[in-house]
C-alpha cells in the first residue's frame, strides 16, 4: 500500500523481559507448596486427585511453552501436536510393545525432541504472526495424520487406543490415581528443577538475549539459529513427556483430544500464569482445567461466554497474568517485614 | 485438460470467500498490528443480525446497510470497551483476549439463534454463470463485490486524509501523535472498518456454507492463510492470496492421491508455509527492516 519500498521500524520485543531472579518462587514458598502438594491426595477423594493430576501435567505443558515463549521469544501454537506425538509414543509403546509406562516417557521426550528440533529448522526464518501461522498448520494436521490408513495397526485409527492404566508397584497400598498422583509430582518436580537450571545456564541465557534483541544476540556471537531450534527442541521434548504422561494417566489415547482447542489452551495457560514466570505454569494450568468447569456451572447454555468474560476479567485485573499477583504478594510482605 | 479448468474455476469461487475474509483480516491488521482471533464470530454475528432484520420484514439491501452499521458501530464499541484499556498490556495478554471474544460471541449467538442450520438468500440467483455449472451467479457476484471493496479500500486509503492518517497510526504511532494524528481513535475506526467488511463477507458467504454459529470457523483458518500468504501489509496481496489458497487446495484435492478432504486444510496450510519460508513478509508484503 505504501509506496516506500522500506520503512524503518523500531519495535518493542513481542515478550517483555523477565529479571532472572524473579522467575522462581523462593525456597520457603516452593516448600510450603511442596508440602502441600504431597499431603493433600490423603484427604481428598479420587477424582479431585485425578484432577489434580491432570493439573500438573498440564502445567508441565504450559512450562515447556513458557520455555519457548517466556525464554526465547518465540510464539507456538502448534504444542498440542507435539503433546499428541508424546501420548501417541507411549500408548504406542505400551501396547504393541510392552514396554514398562515409565520406560515410555523418555522416549516420547526424545521423539518430540527430535520432530521439535526438525520443525525449529525451517520456522527459523518465520517470526512473530507467520511462525504462529506455521505452528498452527502443524496442530491442525497433527490429528488427521495421526487417523491415516497406514497407521491405523498402530494408532487404532479415529478409534484411539485404550491403555492399561498401571497399580502401585511393589504392592503399595495406595490406589492407581493416587499412584500416578505420586509419580507425575515427581516428574513435574523433575522438569521444573530441570528447566529452572536450564534457564539459568549458559543457553538459557542465550534464549533470553535472543528473546530480548536479536541482532544484539548474534553480536555478542550467540548462534541464534542453533539455540532457536534447541529452544524449539526442548520445548517439544518437554512437551512430548507431559503427553506421555496424559497418556499414562487418562489411559487412553484418540485424535480428536489433540486438536487445536488444545494448543489454544496451552496458550491461554501461559498467558494467564504469567508469560516467563515458570511456577505461573501450574497456575495457568489450573485456570484451563477448572474455569470452563465452573463456567459450565454457572450457566450451561452460554458456558462459553461465561468462560471468556472470566478470562477478560483475569486479564483486566493482571494483565501479567498470576506473576503479577505473586510479585504483588512479595512487595507486601517486604513492606510488612520493613515495618 | 477440461477436470483441470474446472476444478480451477471451482477453486476460483471457493477463493472468494477466502479472499473476502482475508480482506477483513488485513483490514485490521492494518489498523492494530494483531491478528483478531474473533475476526469471524463478530463475521458470524454481523451476518445474524442482518438474518433477523430479514425475519422482521426489512428487505435485502435495507437490512444490508443496516448491518453494515450496526457493524462498524460494534466494531467501535468492542475497541473502546475491551481493548482500549488492554493497550498497554503486553501483546499475548491481546491475543488471550481475542480468545475470549471469540468464546463470547459464538456462545451468545448460540443462545440467541441456536444451533439449528439456516438458509440465508442471496440477491445474485444461484443460476449457472455464463453457462458454468461450477460457478453460480451468486458467486461471481461475490468476486465483483471482493473486487468493489479491494478498489474502495484501495481509494479511501490512497487518496483520502482519514485513510492517511489510518496509515499512519499503524505504521509508526509516535510520529503519528507528534503530527496531530488521534491515533487511538484510527484504532477504533480500524476496528469499525474491519467488522462492516467482516459483516460484508459474512453475508456473501453465508448462502454457501449455510448461516450457524460455527460456520466462520473453517472460513476464518483459510482467511487467516491467504492474507499471511498475500503479505498482511497488502490487501491486495490478500485478495490474490484468498484466490491462490481456494485453487490450490482443490488441485490438491483432484491431483495429489490420498489427499481426502480431510487432508485438503493440511496440505494448503503446508505450501503457504513452504512460500514464506522463501519469502518471509508474503508474496505481497513489503519487508519491514528493523532498527536496532
Amino acid at each position: 500500500m505504501s509506496a516506500a519500498a522500506e520503512d524503518t521500524v523500531t519495535e518493542a520485543p513481542a515478550v517483555e523481559a523477565v529479571p532472572k531472579r524473579a522467575m522462581t518462587l523462593g525456597t520457603g514458598t516452593s516448600l510450603v507448596i511442596l508440602a502441600a502438594l504431597l499431603v493433600t491426595p490423603v484427604f481428598v477423594k479420587n477424582f479431585v486427585v485425578f484432577q489434580m493430576t491432570m493439573v500438573m501435567i498440564y502445567g508441565i505443558a504450559v512450562l515447556a511453552l513458557n520455555i519457548l515463549t517466556g525464554g526465547s521469544g518465540q510464539f507456538s501454537l502448534g504444542q498440542s501436536a507435539f503433546y499428541a506425538l508424546g501420548a501417541y509414543t507411549s500408548a504406542v509403546l505400551m501396547e504393541n510393545f510392552n514396554v514398562n509406562y515409565a520406560l515410555t516417557l523418555p522416549i516420547a521426550g526424545l521423539v518430540s525432541f527430535g520432530a521439535g528440533y526438525l520443525f525449529g529448522k525451517p520456522a527459523l526464518r518465520l517470526s512473530g504472526i507467520y511462525l504462529a501461522l506455521a505452528t498452527f498448520a502443524l496442530a491442525v494436521a497433527m490429528p488427521q495424520l495421526l487417523k491415516l490408513h497406514f497407521l491405523e495397526h498402530w494408532t487404532g485409527g479415529v478409534q484411539g487406543l485404550t491403555v492399561m492404566k498401571p497399580d502401585a508397584p511393589f504392592g503399595l497400598p495406595i490406589g492407581q490415581d493416587k499412584w500416578l498422583y505420586y509419580f507425575t509430582l515427581v516428574i513435574a518436580l523433575a522438569i521444573y528443577i530441570g528447566s529452572i537450571n536450564l534457564l539459568r545456564s549458559r543457553s538459557g541465557r542465550a534464549f533470553m538475549s535472543i528473546r530480548d534483541n536479536e541482532i544484539a544476540a548474534s553480536a555478542m556471537g550467540v548462534d541464534v539459529a542453533q539455540y532457536k531450534t534447541l529452544a524449539f527442541g526442548v520445548s517439544a521434548g518437554i512437551t512430548g513427556i507431559a503427553g506421555g504422561l496424559s497418556a499414562i494417566v487418562v489411559a487412553f489415547v484418540a485424535p480428536d483430544s489433540y486438536t487445536i482447542n488444545l494448543a489454544i489452551a496451552l496458550f491461554l495457560g501461559m498467558v494467564v500464569g504469567g508469560v516467563g514466570w515458570l511456577p505461573g505454569s501450574f497456575v495457568g494450568a489450573a485456570f484451563i482445567i477448572f474455569v470452563p468447569n465452573i463456567a459450565e456451572s454457572i450457566s450451561k447454555g452460554l458456558s462459553g461466554a461465561v468462560f471468556g468474560v472470566l478470562l477478560f476479567l483475569v486479564i483486566f485485573l493482571v494483565p501479567h497474568g498470576a506473576r503479577q499477583v505473586a510479585m504483588l504478594a512479595q512487595q507486601m510482605l517486604g513492606n510488612l517485614r520493613k515495618n | 485438460m477440461e477436470l483441470f479448468t474446472n476444478q480451477v474455476l471451482a477453486g476460483i469461487a471457493t477463493g472468494a470467500i477466502y479472499a473476502c475474509m482475508a480482506l477483513a483480516v488485513v483490514m485490521i491488521y492494518q489498523a492494530i498490528d494483531h491478528l483478531n482471533f474473533a475476526q469471524g464470530e463478530m463475521a458470524m454475528f454481523s451476518t445474524f443480525i442482518s438474518w433477523q432484520l430479514m425475519q422482521w420484514g426489512v428487505p435485502y439491501w435495507w437490512s444490508f446497510i443496516l448491518t453494515l452499521a450496526i457493524s462498524f458501530a460494534g466494531g467501535i464499541l468492542i475497541e473502546r470497551l475491551l481493548f482500549k484499556p488492554l493497550a498497554k498490556a503486553p501483546v499475548l495478554t491481546n491475543v488471550a483476549g481475542f480468545i475470549a471474544l471469540f468464546a463470547i460471541v459464538n456462545s451468545v449467538a448460540g443462545l440467541i439463534w441456536d444451533f439449528t442450520i439456516k438458509q440465508y438468500p442471496t440477491p445474485f440467483g444461484s443460476a449457472p454463470f455464463l453457462g458454468s455449472q461450477l460457478i453460480s451467479t451468486h458467486q461471481a457476484g461475490m468476486i465483483g463485490v471482493t473486487l468493489l471493496m479491494l478498489v474502495g479500500l484501495y481509494l479511501f486509503f490512497q487518496f483520502t486524509r482519514i485513510g492517511l492518517a489510518m496509515r499512519a497510526a499503524a505504521a509508526l504511532p509516535e510520529s503519528a501523535r507528534l503530527v496531530g494524528v488521534n491515533t487511538s481513535w484510527m484504532i477504533a475506526l480500524g476496528w469499525g472498518m474491519a467488522s462492516a467488511i467482516g459483516a460484508v463477507a459474512g453475508i456473501l458467504i453465508a448462502p454457501v456454507v449455510f448461516l450457524e454459529p460455527n460456520m466462520m470457523g473453517g472460513v476464518l483458518v483459510y482467511g487467516f492463510a491467504a492474507a499471511v500468504l498475500g503479505g498482511l501489509s497488502s490487501p491486495l496481496g490478500a485478495v490474490i492470496g484468498g484466490f491462490l489458497v481456494g485453487v490450490f487446495e482443490n488441485l490438491a484435492g483432484t491431483y495429489i492421491p490420498g489427499v481426502g478432504n480431510e487432508l485438503k486444510l493440511p496440505i494448503a496450510l503446508a505450501l503457504i508455509i513452504t512460500v514464506l519460508v522463501f519469502k518471509p513478509a508474503g508474496l505481497f508484503g513489503r519487508a519491514i527492516v528493523k532498527r536496532v
